[in-house]
């Protein structure tokens, strides 16, 4: 697992109090992990603090599942 | 030693989570030795204020819709339980449906103008009005507005149209309590990324902007405006009242952005 999802994954069991094993790919934050709207706001005002990028407002609506997370953040830090 | 906020006790209403500016001016007023009483309003605030009520070793933490005048006096009576009277209100409450912060200003809906107004101006009248027998000779009542209410700014729409009523308020507050030796002040604070503020369209090149355009040449933080808030809340600031405090880097002094070679 690469650097990104591992980050990743800390901010997601961190901020939703989830089990690690739960954060699998496809795992929606709110449908699977128990998110609710702001979840999902403050989950993406984190990844940008933790990775130093700006997710602008239609990409974050974009970003439902860890792995929306993951291929967004490790697209925005490669440019 | 004595603080600048020793015996002092108030009520924060509006708390999100720790990237709010409630939570900066909260941590200035609990730093200098205030008892902090904290509002939320809902079960989905209640677990994000909870964490944060606890570092402050809040004694009162009440859900408070302040669109419902019943709710507000509620809770005026349970702080009258356990305090004879208050110091301070910080009032960090705005509301308004996120789809009409951005595009066009002129597609406001009736329903969205009044719950707006409602809820971010109204709310901060009706919160003084009910509290004003329980504030002590020398309490302080602030409220938090954004240069929006002053000049135009992309996206901020009914809002800013809202807290230009929020400002004018704060005069007619401050002129009514004076008498009473309470001090009515708003801070108007530049952009920083709180929750509320991720509703606004393209917050995130509003805020890049300002950073590069203020005199100061950059954003501003949560605990910058606690600072400025402890002055206005605490003995520092007792002849200040129905003022604009501008916490912006100095944003609102520009006219136009700088010019490039002027930073070379």
């Amino acid at each position: 697992m690469s650097d990104i999802a591992d980050r990743v994954k800390k901010i997601v069991v961190e901020h939703l109090g989830v089990e690690e094993s739960k954060v699998v790919d496809a795992a929606s934050f709110i449908d699977d992990l128990g998110a609710d709207s702001l979840d999902t706001v403050e989950l993406v005002m984190a990844f940008e603090e933790e990775f130093g990028i700006e997710i602008p407002d239609d990409a974050a609506e974009t970003i439902q599942t860890f792995q929306d997370a993951t291929k967004f953040i490790t697209e925005a830090t490669e440019s | 030693m004595d603080q600048l906020m020793t015996g002092k006790r108030g009520l924060i209403m509006g708390l999100a989570n720790d990237k709010s500016i409630a939570w900066g001016i909260a941590q200035a007023l609990h730093s200098a030795g205030a008892e902090i009483a904290v509002t939320y309003h809902g079960a989905p605030m209640l677990k994000r204020v909870t964490p944060l009520a606890e570092q402050l070793n809040a004694p009162i933490v009440l859900d408070c819709d302040v669109s419902d005048a019943a709710s507000v006096a509620q809770a005026r009576d349970e702080v009258a339980k356990l305090w004879d009277s208050i110091d301070f209100i910080v009032h960090a409450i705005g509301f308004s449906d996120k789809s009409e912060l951005r595009g066009r200003y002129v597609d406001t809906s009736r329903d969205n103008f009044l719950t707006t107004m409602d809820v971010s101006v109204y709310s901060f009248t009706s919160v003084v009005q009910v509290f004003e027998p329980l504030l002590a000779p020398g309490a302080s009542c602030l409220t938090l507005s954004y240069f929006g209410a002053e000049k135009v700014m992309p996206n901020y729409n009914v809002m800013g149209v809202a807290k230009a009523a929020l400002e004018a308020s704060v005069m007619y507050l401050a002129a009514d309590l004076g008498k009473s030796q309470v001090r009515v002040n708003a801070i108007s604070a530049g952009t920083i990324k709180t929750l509320a503020a991720s509703g606004i369209g393209d917050f995130r090149k509003i805020m890049n902007h300002t950073e590069g355009s203020s005199p100061l040449r950059r954003s501003v933080t949560q605990e910058e405006v606690g600072k400025s808030a402890l002055y206005l809340l605490s003995d520092l600031g007792s002849a200040v009242t129905g003022e604009v405090l501008h916490v912006d880097a100095g944003y609102h002094v520009v006219g136009m952005p700088p010019l490039e070679q002027d930073d070379a």
